[in-house]
């Protein structure tokens, strides 16, 4: 059904076609309208049998979530920021044990300083902890995905986060479709948990492991994330059939075939560097971009695929690792090895700064005149828009 | 519940139910607990060797009738011996350290009169052993023995110069203390197993009777009967009788002449007996006098309470200087050093208008003094720990053989007798028996145990008895009876109160079903100790496993 | 309170079982076919008071669920023993998640038997007193004031036992931990701190709060099967001492359960919306040098130099909570 809606909204409306059985949340911005929308529907009673439990923070959220995924129930939570970290212990618990709980991350600062403004530097704290990542470009990608995302999590038995960008999405108002609900039930059958507390049979979940197997646990797990770069793509096919529109998949190229240049990118701002790409064609400038939707299990294949030899690469980030530089580089880079693809990164919106069209027309300019030698050795990691008058004065 | 999905489940983190039992914690012990069955201290001091415990056990369940049976493996008489006996039992019993000690008498009595009320027997085996034993005395002992020995097969013929059985319990217990229709029916009970009773019959000389009457063996549980005369200054017109001669008178239905004021001299259970006889009499003053204090006295404390609560009275530390007419002088002794009496030199005459002597009783060496092989020594007939005189096929016991003189010593006498006699006409020796350790206080936890003083037995008002010859010390209805017995400890001996099942952290006791017990399952049995610890009788050694 | 004082047989109500009472008045702990909820082959310390008391709660709310049980556990001491890989000692549905987090689970895990309609299952949160009155506390608050349908358990074993005896929000004032050392300034843990949860969970105004510990087992069953007859947030206080934390020895541990509750230190009781309904008396009252005497924990109270401030410091507790509680009968106070 199409309608001008907020993305909470949006989102609110379509993970509740998918039927979740226990929801529980705990308010930050900006995951507030997501949670509200949904406390709403449930107390309509229109998603009866379903519970939805206010609990006294992030970390019980996610607990909530984790008892209800082991009692055989579709669990779903959502947070952002700060919340995402004070759910750190439980994210990994949550993956370890195999519950495919589904969460929205509404992508924001973390603090100090207190910041509320998109960024990534919440969900790529916790890149590594077993769950499986999708960044949304825009509304309708993060309705669609959670749809595909409950389907990937209860046949992996792995959870699964959707990122989408704080404000800029999540409060952004747009003319997005919510799936039907009889498309949803047809794509996404009641969850079949692989293990469930039972008392007639009872098993014990979550044991204590050892250095004589803990390895082999771990190795099982990157095993089972990496599937998801099968899956995925068979899901987002089977979802166009269904809903007759594409989803997301791996991988988003833009304009790439020929470009000398590629921006690789995750989340909403791929929207503005479509926007200033198709300007800089325009100009005769040969760029695309390439969207990272699966972040986790990355994408390595697809990348690969999607990136010729003698392209070079900037990777656009919203976060980096303190001390060292880009997060995505470094998978990019370890994607590109043997690949004529020289990387460099660029830090741009943190904490909510906007990335305007002029900021990355000028930084693709830039950026394609720089000498290209591959020899040259480490880039500078670069800060888009750096005021340095600040710096000097503030 | 949602349907689990066909795949397997994660590795090592979810793990089957119960698949610890893999790992045999056993391997963690130094010590391991190990069941012992100890000896309870009343058994220990049962003189008739009854398995008081095991009996009190099923009175607590109430399976009156298996505390019986158990009580008559050792004994033919609970009525009787529920009343007449001084219950060292009970003076030994763990729970008068915590408040009371049991009333095991009370139970036993009330045991003996169930049995009687409903008519329970026991049967001897149908096969016939073929030998021939020769019981002389009808009393305690020779009954006794001649109940075990007709159990283990045995003819049994008993002989008695008296014209009714019974012996001590017919002549010389008072029927305050033993009514004869209690006796009556437990005697005819023991009769009705097919041993031949003679009465008015004396054995004087036994091996021809043996040889006549072609016994195998002989018991002799002939007693002591004859009253101890002690060399007493006294007048002419004194009159001085002797305890027991006045017991067995009033036994036979007479009332010899004691006149108001009677004193007694003497400080035993017959002592005590004959003095409460006078009260009955018609004596208004009764005094016992007796040489030593009180604590000497060899008389039980009930008796000598029961006396004094009926109004005889005592006078400890005194001996009789002289009896005359209408009164006795009295000297006043003094212990001395070592705690011995002595005499003080200060007299004093006392109204008696007869006194009667009870200062022990000898044994009627008559019949003994021909057989050849059979020796009295300090006035008892000789006997090996097998119970055998001198002579091949000889037996004595009870009080021609011990100075215990309890009716209870001589039942558990003739008991063990009889099992002697046994294993020799058949041509065994008696395995000796495994001393057992004791069950001491200090072995319990007593906190499991629920607060219960005694019960009091009812008795008959003090005022009424000392006119009456009805007895004086009622029987407990069942409801009382089975709480006594409940008071039990069970000291050394499980009883199956789960604590060791239940507390065991590591379930390594396995519990086999009633009556069976527990054995530890020491695959698992880590060695804490807390089912020693807290086994509320004492019943779980810990001990050291040998490495 | 709940439990039927056991007339006068032999033991009356205070051994585990009883051979003269009526079966259906028996014991869950004496019967034969009880469920081990925690069966043989767990690796706790010998003697261990939690292990003990966790089978009995379990194995009691077994009976009282007819075996529709399912249990959530924190981090600590009893989930560590009982379930290294690859063996489980678990013989009911069990889920381990974290240390602070058992609280909410076992919410969630009720939220979901609830979405189901499948509220003839029932739910108990276990932890320490680590994971329950200090890092899950949060987490169990929520439990409480949301009056989620779950049974929490504390095994108050008085300390962090799993990771080397720390002290925590329980532990008591005195009381030697390897963070709360024994200096001549610092004689163990300090007086003045520390919590006790059961009235803060009496704050909640919850249908259900008691206190038990694994000396008195019947007290202990009727308890939880108390709780079991009710719904919404329900908190059961259970002390197990621990041989290894407070130096004991292993045969001892039901002794020093009964003599915490018998000086007075530990009440016994229970509550409903708030209301203290019923308390435990003492049965033979000792002075609290009878219960810490036995404890290394406590041995510098007694060496090398007895102190007897301290001692009556603790006395004074005892005391308080004895008239706070009225644990004396008439007869005694
Ligand atoms: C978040 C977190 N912090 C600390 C720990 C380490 N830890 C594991 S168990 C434990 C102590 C448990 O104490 P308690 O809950 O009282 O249980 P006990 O072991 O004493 O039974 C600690 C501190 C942990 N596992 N997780
Ligand atoms: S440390 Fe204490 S609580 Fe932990 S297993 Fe050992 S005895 Fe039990
Ligand atoms: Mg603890």
């Amino acid at each position: 059904m199409r309608a001008q809606r907020e993305g909470s909204q949006a989102v609110a409306l379509t993970v509740a076609r998918c039927r979740p059985e226990v929801v529980c949340a705990y308010p930050i911005s900006p995951q507030t309208h997501i949670v509200e929308g949904l406390s709403a529907i449930v107390a309509s009673g229109e998603l009866a049998p379903c519970e939805f439990v206010n609990v006294e923070s992030e970390f019980a959220a996610l607990s909530v979530a984790i008892g209800a995924s082991a009692a055989g129930a579709r669990a779903y939570t959502a947070t952002a920021s700060q919340g995402l970290l004070f759910m750190a212990e439980a994210l990994w618990n949550a993956s370890g044990l195999g519950l495919p709980i589904v969460m929205t991350v509404a992508n924001r600062a973390i603090g100090a300083p207190i910041n509320i403004w998109n960024d990534h530097s919440d969900a790529m704290a916790l890149r590594d902890c077993g769950w499986i990542q999708l960044y949304a470009q825009d509304n309708q990608e993060a309705a669609d995905l959670h749809i595909l995302a409950f389907r990937l999590a209860e046949q992996l038995s792995v959870p699964v986060m959707v990122c989408m960008d704080g404000f800029v999405l999540t409060h952004a108002v747009e003319e997005i479709d919510v799936a039907d609900q009889e498309l949803v039930d047809r794509y996404l059958p009641p969850y079949r948990p692989r293990q469930v507390l039972d008392p007639k049979a009872p098993i014990t979940i979550g044991a204590m492991v050892g250095p004589e197997a803990f390895t082999e646990v771990r190795y099982l797990a990157h095993q089972t994330q990496r599937q998801a770069l099968t899956v995925i793509p068979r899901l987002a096919d089977e979802f166009a059939t269904v809903f007759g529109r594409r989803s997301a998949s791996l991988v988003s190229p833009y304009r790439t075939e020929d470009a000398d240049l590629v921006v690789v990118a995750l989340g909403s701002v791929l929207g503005t560097l479509a926007e200033t790409i198709d300007e800089l064609r325009d100009d005769g400038v040969r760029v695309g971009a390439l969207g990272i939707t699966t972040f986790r299990p990355f994408p390595t294949e697809a990348v690969r695929a999607a990136l010729r030899d003698g392209q070079r690469v900037v990777a656009l980030e919203r976060a980096f690792s303190i001390g060292s530089g880009g997060v995505v580089s470094q998978d990019l880079r370890v994607a590109l090895a043997g690949m004529d693809c020289p990387l460099s990164t660029v830090v741009a919106g943190l904490g909510g700064r906007p990335i305007t069209r002029p900021s990355l027309r000028q930084l693709i300019t830039q950026a394609r005149s720089a000498p290209g030698d591959p020899t040259a050795g480490p880039q500078p990691l670069v800060f888009l828009d750096l005021d340095r008058d600040l710096l000097a004065h503030g | 519940m949602a349907e689990p999905s066909a795949i397997p489940l994660p590795f090592a983190i979810t793990l089957s139910a119960a698949t610890s039992r893999s790992n045999h914690t056993g391997a963690w012990r130094t010590e391991r607990p190990v069941y012992v069955d100890l000896l309870p201290p009343c058994v220990n001091a049962c003189p008739a060797g009854e398995n008081v415990q095991r009996w009190l056990y099923h009175a607590e369940e109430r399976d009156h009738e298996a505390a019986w049976r158990e009580l008559m493996r050792d004994n033919p008489f609970p009525a009787i011996m529920g009343r007449v006996c001084y219950h060292p039992c009970q003076t030994a019993c763990n729970r008068a350290s915590l408040d009371e000690a049991v009333g095991i008498n009370a139970v036993e009595r009330f045991l003996g009169d169930e049995a009687l009320r409903q008519g329970w027997t026991v049967t001897p085996p149908e096969s016939a052993s073929g030998y021939r034993v020769l019981i002389v005395g009808a009393g305690p002992a020779g009954l006794s023995a001649a109940y075990h020995l007709r159990l283990l097969g045995h003819d049994v013929v008993v002989r008695d110069a008296s014209p009714q059985a019974g012996g001590m319990m017919r002549y010389g217990i008072p029927t305050y203390r033993l009514p004869r229709d209690i006796l009556d029916l437990e005697l005819a009970r023991l009769l009705d197993l097919g041993i031949v009773l003679e009465l008015g019959r004396r054995v004087d000389d036994l091996p021809t009777e043996m040889a006549d009457g072609g016994f195998d063996a002989a018991f002799l549980g002939i007693g002591a009967q004859l009253a101890r005369r002690a060399y007493l200054p006294a007048g002419d017109s004194a009159r001085i009788l002797d305890a027991l001669g006045v017991l067995r008178t009033v036994a036979d239905g007479g009332a010899p002449l004691l006149g108001r004021r009677v004193v007694v001299y003497g400080g035993g259970n017959t002592a005590m007996d004959v003095a409460r006889t006078a009260r009955r009499l018609g004596s208004t003053d009764t005094l016992v006098i007796y040489r030593r204090t009180r604590e000497k006295m060899p008389a039980a404390d009930v008796e000598v309470e029961e006396a004094l609560a009926e109004g005889v009275r005592i006078r400890w530390l005194s001996t009789i200087a002289y009896a005359g007419d209408g009164a006795v002088v009295v000297e006043r002794m003094r212990l001395d050093e070592a705690g011995r009496p002595e005499p003080t030199g200060e007299f004093e005459q006392l109204p008696a208008d007869s006194v009667v002597l009870a200062i022990g009783q000898d044994i009627d060496q008559s019949i003994l003094s021909d057989v050849d092989g059979i020796s009295v020594v300090d006035g008892l007939v000789q006997v090996g720990p097998d119970f055998m005189t001198g002579r091949a096929g000889v037996f004595a016991g009870g009080d021609v053989a011990t100075n215990d003189r309890t009716v209870t010593s001589a039942v558990g006498q003739g008991k063990r007798a009889a099992r002697q006699i046994d294993a020799w006409l058949r041509g065994q020796v008696m395995a000796a028996q495994q001393p057992r350790r004791l069950a001491t206080a200090d072995r319990l936890n007593p906190w499991y145990y629920s607060d219960a003083p005694a019960a009091v037995r009812p008795q008959l008002d003090a005022a009424r008895r000392a006119s009456t010859f009805d007895e004086v010390v009622q029987g407990l209805d069942e409801t009382t009876a089975v709480y006594e017995a409940r008071r039990c400890l069970s000291c050394g001996n499980c009883f199956e109160c789960d604590n060791c099942y239940g507390m065991c952290p590591d379930n390594a006791v396995i519990k086999l079903g009633p009556g069976q017990r527990y054995t530890i399952d020491l695959n698992y049995c880590k060695g804490c100790g807390i089912c020693a610890a807290e086994c509320p009788c004492g019943a779980i050694d810990m001990v050291p496993e040998e490495t | 309170m709940a439990v039927q004082r056991v007339k006068f047989y032999q033991t009356g109500s205070f051994a585990v079982g009883n051979r003269l009472l009526d079966p259906a008045m028996r014991s869950v702990q004496s019967d034969a076919t009880r469920t081990n909820a925690i069966t043989s082959g767990h690796r706790a310390c010998r003697g261990c008071g939690e292990a003990l008391g966790a089978r009995y709660v379990l194995d009691a709310a077994m009976r009282a669920t007819g075996g529709k049980l399912v249990t959530v556990n924190a981090t600590g001491c009893l989930e560590v023993f009982s379930t290294p890989y690859p063996e489980s000692a678990w013989q009911v549905a069990w889920l381990h998640s974290l240390f602070g987090n058992a609280p909410a689970v076992a919410a969630g895990v009720a939220a979901a038997l609830r979405a189901k309609g499948r509220t003839d299952i029932r739910v108990i949160g276990q932890a320490g007193d680590g994971g329950t009155v200090d890092i899950g506390f949060g987490c169990l608050s929520g439990l409480f004031e949301r009056d989620d349908d779950v049974l929490f358990v504390c095994y108050d074993n008085q300390g962090y036992m799993n990771t080397g005896v720390q002290r925590s929000g329980a532990t008591p004032p005195a009381a030697r931990t390897t963070t709360t050392p024994v200096e001549e300034q610092a004689p163990g843990n300090r007086f003045g701190q520390g919590k006790f949860v059961p009235f803060i969970a009496m704050a909640h105004e919850i249908p259900y709060v008691a206190t038990a510990t694994i000396a008195d087992l019947r007290d202990l069953e009727a308890k939880v099967e108390r709780a079991m007859q009710l719904r919404g947030a329900r908190y059961l206080h259970v002390l197990v001492p621990c041989p290894l934390g407070w130096g004991t020895d292993a045969s001892e541990t039901i002794r020093i359960a009964r003599l915490a509750t018998e000086c007075g230190l530990f009440p016994v009781f229970e509550a409903e919306r708030g209301e203290v309904t019923d308390v435990n008396p003492i049965r033979h009252r000792v002075p609290v040098e009878e219960y810490l005497r036995r404890q290394v924990r406590y041995r510098h109270l007694f060496e090398p130099t007895r102190r007897d401030d301290l001692i009556a410091r603790i006395q004074a507790r005892a005391d308080a909570n004895i008239l706070r509680f009225g644990l004396l009968d008439e007869k005694e106070s």
